[in-house]
């Protein structure tokens, strides 16, 4: 048994969490402490993981090149009246597709940890619940094990509800009911999908045939009985519904239009940390849900289906910067903004080919990064003027250089400029758009995103940051020291992933290349 | 490999302003000197260049010197194969001389910039922004691959939209920043779409490969529509860039920044970004595409000029005469002489930066006044500005001895020449009638700027000439605008070493694609296999042509067209500019016509003319209204029909269940009460749970699975 890094990296933050809750009421800088050295740590297991993790090995459907693998029994019932044993492990690796997303998550939360420092309310709660959503968060990317995958996402939800619906705006309860409930009810199709396959397939442990939530198992066309529900020789259309279900549970929190609503309406309500994890980290579990999930265990599906996740993909993509170029809350058009990214991401994966997968997961890291950093700008200038209404804003720039030089840098990354990160991306998936003959006309209406993208964002950097200003806001001063350290590592990283995107498309690049082979190939 | 330090050389040149952008940007403000270090940066430039341009003309005149080096890569891809994304770099010989001409005048406006820019608040900023766009602008000028050309193609974007937007503080100023910017990308999402249909052809996005793949037959999608298409999408981003008609609404607005910056991006280079990716792309525009090209280019320039003739803002003026000697070339490239529009890019990179460098020596002395109903007599207060402009009019209006005659000259023949060949007039006759107004407007311009009376005393009376740093820019360009640094013979360019220094390229697209004038003369009974291997080695073929005194560009009926086209084309042309400059006169320094009865007699045309026949307008009503409406009316949408879905759903299961709990309390409690006091209490706890949220949600959960269930029930 090699280091446990994948348990550590994962409830590192519970062990903060715990550790808070020993600490006595007041002592609120504690609080914070510990919260930033449980990140803190977090980011650095994952740095380390991300040094020793070997390029060379795909991982997605053969356990034994999945990296950092740790595996054991978890929940075993033996004899139950028709069902036999019940066996769920506790089953965690990591590969290219989900590398990234660990990274990701545990760099974004970080950054939100200096970013909740200036929560007063209920720190100690606050900083609990904080951990437990980081914790599931790490969760649902290390998982390999359907059960361990889903304890994980409604884990999630918990600390997620109170977070909004506590430390929220003034429409906070109804903000977080809503993102609550609307997920759960994603959930159970997440949920009814995950027993049928449970009961359609086995796999063979110590000789004996047992049913199984193992991803990995189930993406094997022989693990399916004839008689299953879902099994691929079943002539009838369950698989088909059963992915439908899948993905209905998953788009949600993509959020795929017209499932988005609940979106606009948690990132108004929530704090800026909450926002920056919610953009960041959240709404990448959607579709990474569907690439290690819906995608291997259902290619032919997936195969049929690719042209309709396009469709909705540039859906949101155009649907998302028209509706965010109506907005004339700061906050609701980067919400709205983040559905419009994400449906690159969407487009990027129904193109089936090496170019657009590899764009769509680089997009999901981009966005996590560049999103947060939006968040982040949007909270600075609440947190000093309590209001968002972009056109009570104007010509900030002289007043704060520094911050609407960030500002800037974030835009153009958001808009696309190539230098950084986020034109690799976008240019990826729009090159494997085209390139597929399903995708190619969705592409083309796709490019006008980022027309559109540029038209939102420049608008409202105008509106802010330049023109006339506003005597009103002659008290605002520029970034504190703790406020510049959190922009800054995003910065860079936005920077450098733009001008060396080698790096980061070396880690999935074995993995996507494996898993475009599997999809275009793979008879079920 | 020969010419590696040329590289190397090139490589500097093109990452020395990225240190300085980077460099004055984080410390400018702490050390106000700072600025000097970018000018630095400029002059080592500029030596480094004189240098390269020199070797790469005279010593490997005849080789290609390119470098390429992967940037990322995905592998082996099974079905693609190894797809590498490369960069590079490439030195020919006209890569070599753009690269002169961005270097001088980006220096020349630094040295200008540091009086008329004194005293500015973000006076170190300002060169930061100089230093990034002229990183951006050589780095299209190096590029040897279309994903490079596409990367600081948007860059250019950035820096122009940062240095129109420099005195932010102005809406107009902002506005005009972000309009330029959006215009641009409209042009360049076609262009990036055309770039995808060569990427997902070749899996290369290197030029030479593409043009060496088409060359053997292996056209896109292996469809000519799809090889045309391709080519007019490409040339979408020249219309962003070069401020072609439809887009070409963003340069006039682009005046609101600094005078120095509309000289060096708005006039000389940035703008003639597009005319130089298309002499870069020619080899693969079809007959269709350039037929397209060469009528854009002629509509634009008449437009513009039509526009020009009615401007009273100094500024606007050139703007437009920017705009419609950008049409000129690239109406050049569409008839085929892409030699003449690369030519006319170069002199009119001088002359206009100079017009331009001299109109803001105007405005610096009439301290920010830039209608030219106010000037006038500037003539003896400013007497170097006064003659160095004089001296750009006279060679963009086509005088001989100037540079500008050389090159007008010689694409005002190629017009001709494709009226002869093809029998399409068209473009030929836009291009002379524009000859006569340009003259018309430019001499316009000078007599009511410098000529005459004062009509404004007061800022007259305050008026100087500029100090040196602002002079010696001017004259430095107004000596360029001479014809004997291209041509010894000031009639005839073809004569001159500069003309003979351009590649020549030859088409590569498939016979029947071409112009008549453009095929291949093969003998009858060479087979298509010949003109492959032709095609293979077209690219050694094309060096060993570059010093030869036999031009084999097209064929010898063009070249014979051309010939014919000399004499008449240079009378033409003498006699329409010399016509203009006498309207101008007659109108404007005689007075023997009024303007304002002109303007009254036709009305319409006048208004037509001043409100730049209302395009902006007509956009703002349109595409721009359009869209914020319709952006508004989906923002309604989302809010009021799909959110109003899902808050509809939890209102009628919030109705549902209080219907349950009504009929729990009183229906099956009541019955309960009515048999059992014990089931009253079980009913008194259900009843208190009633409102509570979560369950109801659950109901609908349950609701909204049986919906489902019948929904997808046609599946089963």
């Amino acid at each position: 048994m090699s280091f446990p890094i994948l348990t550590l990296i994962t409830f590192v933050p519970v062990v903060g969490m715990v550790a808070i809750l020993f600490l006595k009421k007041g002592q609120d800088n504690a609080v914070r402490y510990t919260a930033l050295t449980a990140t803190a740590i977090q980011l650095v297991l994952a740095i380390i993981m991300l040094f020793a993790f070997d390029f060379t090995k795909a991982g997605i459907l053969d356990a034994s090149t999945f990296q950092f693998v740790e595996k054991a029994r978890w929940i075993t019932i033996p004899n139950v009246s028709w069902i036999g044993t019940i066996k769920i492990d506790y089953f965690v690796g990591v590969d290219g597709l989900s590398i990234l997303m660990v990274f990701l998550s545990a760099f974004v939360s970080f950054i939100a940890t200096l970013s909740s420092w200036n929560i007063k309310k209920m720190v100690k709660g606050y900083f609990m619940l904080f951990l437990l959503l980081d914790a599931a968060m790490m969760g649902v990317f290390v998982s390999l094990d359907f059960f361990l995958f889903y304890v994980f996402w409604e884990i999630m939800l918990l600390p997620m509800y109170f977070l909004i619906g506590i430390w929220g705006g003034p429409r906070k309860e109804y903000a977080a009911i809503k993102f609550f409930i609307y997920t759960l009810f994603g959930s159970i199709f997440i949920l009814l999908t995950m027993i049928a396959l449970y009961f359609s397939a086995t796999e063979t442990v110590n000789g004996i045939q047992l049913h199984t939530f193992n991803l990995i198992e189930l993406t094997k066309a022989s693990a399916y009985s004839a008689t299953g529900i879902l099994s691929p020789q079943n002539p009838n259309n369950w698989r088909m519904i059963a992915y439908i279900f899948l993905f209905i549970g998953f788009a949600i929190k993509i959020p795929m239009f017209p499932f988005h609503t609940w979106l606009p309406d948690a990132h108004v309500e929530a704090p800026t940390p909450i926002s920056v994890i919610l953009a960041g980290v959240l709404l990448k579990m959607g579709t990474y849900g569907i690439l290690r999930i819906s995608y291997p265990i259902f290619p032919e599906i997936t195969r049929e289906l690719a042209w309709y996740i396009g469709l909705f993909g540039v859906i949101n993509i155009i649907y998302g910067a028209l509706v965010a170029l109506a907005q004339k809350d700061f906050k609701k058009l980067i919400a709205y903004s983040s559905i419009s990214h994400m449906g690159y991401v969407l487009l990027g994966m129904a193109t089936l080919s090496v170019t657009g997968i590899t764009g769509a997961i680089f997009q999901m890291f981009n966005h996590g990064t560049i999103t947060a950093m939006l968040f982040l700008i949007v909270g600075v200038i609440y947190d000093r003027a309590h209001t968002r209404g972009i056109y009570e804003f104007g010509g900030l720039a002289n007043k704060m250089p520094v911050y609407t030089g960030i500002v800037t840098i974030a835009f153009f990354a958001a808009i696309g400029l190539p230098g950084l990160s986020g034109f690799i991306s976008e240019s990826l998936v729009f090159i494997g758009g085209f390139g597929s003959t399903v995708t190619r006309t969705l592409t083309i209406v796709g490019l006008l995103g980022i027309l559109l993208g540029a038209a939102y964002m420049l608008w409202t950097l105008q509106r802010i940051y330049f023109g006339k200003f506003n005597e009103k806001w002659s008290f605002m001063e520029d970034l504190t020291p703790r406020e510049y350290l959190m922009f800054v590592p995003l910065a860079i990283v936005v920077i450098y992933l733009g001008v060396q995107p080698g790096l980061a498309i070396d880690f999935m690049n074995t993995s996507v290349k494996t898993f475009v082979h599997f999809l275009n190939t793979a008879a079920f | 490999m020969p010419g590696s330090n040329l590289i190397t050389l090139s490589l500097i040149i093109l990452f020395l302003p990225l240190i300085g952008f980077i460099t004055v940007l984080l410390f400018g403000k702490r050390f106000s000197k700072l600025y000097n270090f970018e000018i630095g940066i400029l002059s080592a430039n500029l030596l480094l260049t004189l240098y390269v341009a020199y070797e790469k003309l005279f010593v490997f005149a005849n080789q290609k010197i390119a470098m390429d080096a992967t940037w990322f890569s995905f592998g082996n891809i099974p079905g693609i194969g190894q797809l590498n994304i490369d960069l590079g770099i490439e030195l020919t010989n006209i890569t070599v001389m753009m690269l002169f001409v961005v270097n001088l005048i980006s220096f020349l406006v630094h040295i200008y910039s540091t009086e008329y820019m004194k005293g500015d608040s973000r006076f170190s900023r300002y060169y930061s922004y100089l230093g990034i766009f002229t990183f951006s602008m050589l780095g299209i000028v190096l590029t040897d691959n279309f994903l490079m050309l596409y990367i600081f193609w948007e860059l250019v974007g950035l820096s122009s939209y940062l240095l129109i937007g420099f005195w932010y503080e102005k809406d107009s100023a902002a506005n005009a920043g972000k309009k330029a910017f959006l215009v641009n990308r409209v042009g360049d999402m076609g262009m990036w779409l055309g770039i995808l249909i060569l990427f997902t052809n070749y899996h290369t996005f290197k030029f030479d490969t593409i043009f060496a793949q088409i060359g053997l037959g292996n056209i896109p999608f292996g469809s000519e529509a799809w090889l045309t298409a391709a080519g007019i999408l490409l040339f979408m981003g020249a219309v962003g860039k070069s401020a072609q008609f439809p887009l070409h609404v963003w340069l006039p607005d682009a005046m609101e920044g600094p005078t120095p910056v509309s000289a060096l991006i708005h006039a000389a280079t940035m703008v003639a970004a597009g005319v130089y990716m298309l002499t870069k792309i020619f080899v693969i525009l079809s007959a269709d595409a350039l037929t397209v090209i060469a009528l854009v280019g002629a509509f634009t320039s008449f437009l513009a000029a039509s526009i020009a003739i009615t401007q009273n803002d100094i500024k606007k003026v050139l703007a437009y005469s920017t705009v419609s000697q950008l049409g000129y070339m690239v109406m050049a490239v569409g008839v085929g002489a892409y030699t003449f529009a690369f030519f006319h890019l170069v002199t009119h990179a001088f002359f206009k930066a100079l017009l331009f460098l001299g109109s803001g020596s105007v405005i610096h002395a009439m301290h920010h006044e830039q209608d030219m109903r106010q000037m006038g007599g500037l003539r003896k207060k400013m007497p170097i500005t006064y003659y160095t402009f004089l001296t750009a009019t006279l060679a963009i209006s086509g005088i001989p001895l100037f540079s500008g005659f050389l090159s007008k000259d010689g694409l005002l023949a190629g017009t001709y020449a494709f009226g002869l060949l093809t029998g399409h007039w068209t473009v030929a006759i836009f291009g002379f009638v524009v000859a006569f107004m340009t003259a018309f407007y430019m001499f316009r311009l000078v007599i009511m700027t410098f000529h005459g009376e004062p009509r404004n005393k007061e800022k007259y009376d305050h008026a100087h000439e500029t100090p040196k740093a602002m002079t010696i820019p001017l004259i430095t360009l107004a000596v360029l605008s001479i014809w004997i640094w291209y041509t010894p013979n000031p009639f005839n360019p073809e004569a001159g070493w500069f003309y003979n220094k351009m590649e020549v390229k030859t088409t590569v697209v498939p016979q029947d694609m071409r112009f008549n004038f453009m095929k291949t003369e093969a003998p009858e009974h060479e087979t298509a296999e010949a003109e492959k291997t032709t095609a293979e080695t077209h690219e050694t073929v094309e060096s060993e042509q570059v010093e030869g005194t036999t031009r084999v560009m097209h064929s010898e009926m063009y070249e014979h067209a051309m010939h014919e086209a000399h004499l008449p084309t240079m009378i033409w042309s003498i006699l329409l500019a010399g016509l203009g400059i006498l309207f101008a006169y007659i109108i404007y320094q005689w007075k023997k016509i009024s303007a304002d009865e002109l303007a009254k007699k036709w009305p319409w045309l006048y208004k037509f003319s001043l409100n730049k026949w209302y395009v902006d307008e007509f956009y703002d009503k349109t595409f721009i209204g359009g869209t914020l409406e319709f952006s508004r009316w989906l923002s309604i949408f989302d809010n009021k029909v799909v959110d109003g879905i899902v808050n509809g759903a939890a209102t009628l299961t919030r109705g549902v269940s209080a219907v349950s709990g009504w009929f729990d309390t009183y229906v099956v409690d009541g019955l309960v009460n009515f048999t059992a006091f014990f089931s009253g209490v079980l009913g008194f706890g259900l009843k208190k749970i009633q409102n509570g949220k979560v369950q109801s949600y659950v109901l609908v959960v349950v609701l909204s699975l049986i919906l489902l269930f019948v929904m997808f029930l046609p599946f089963f």
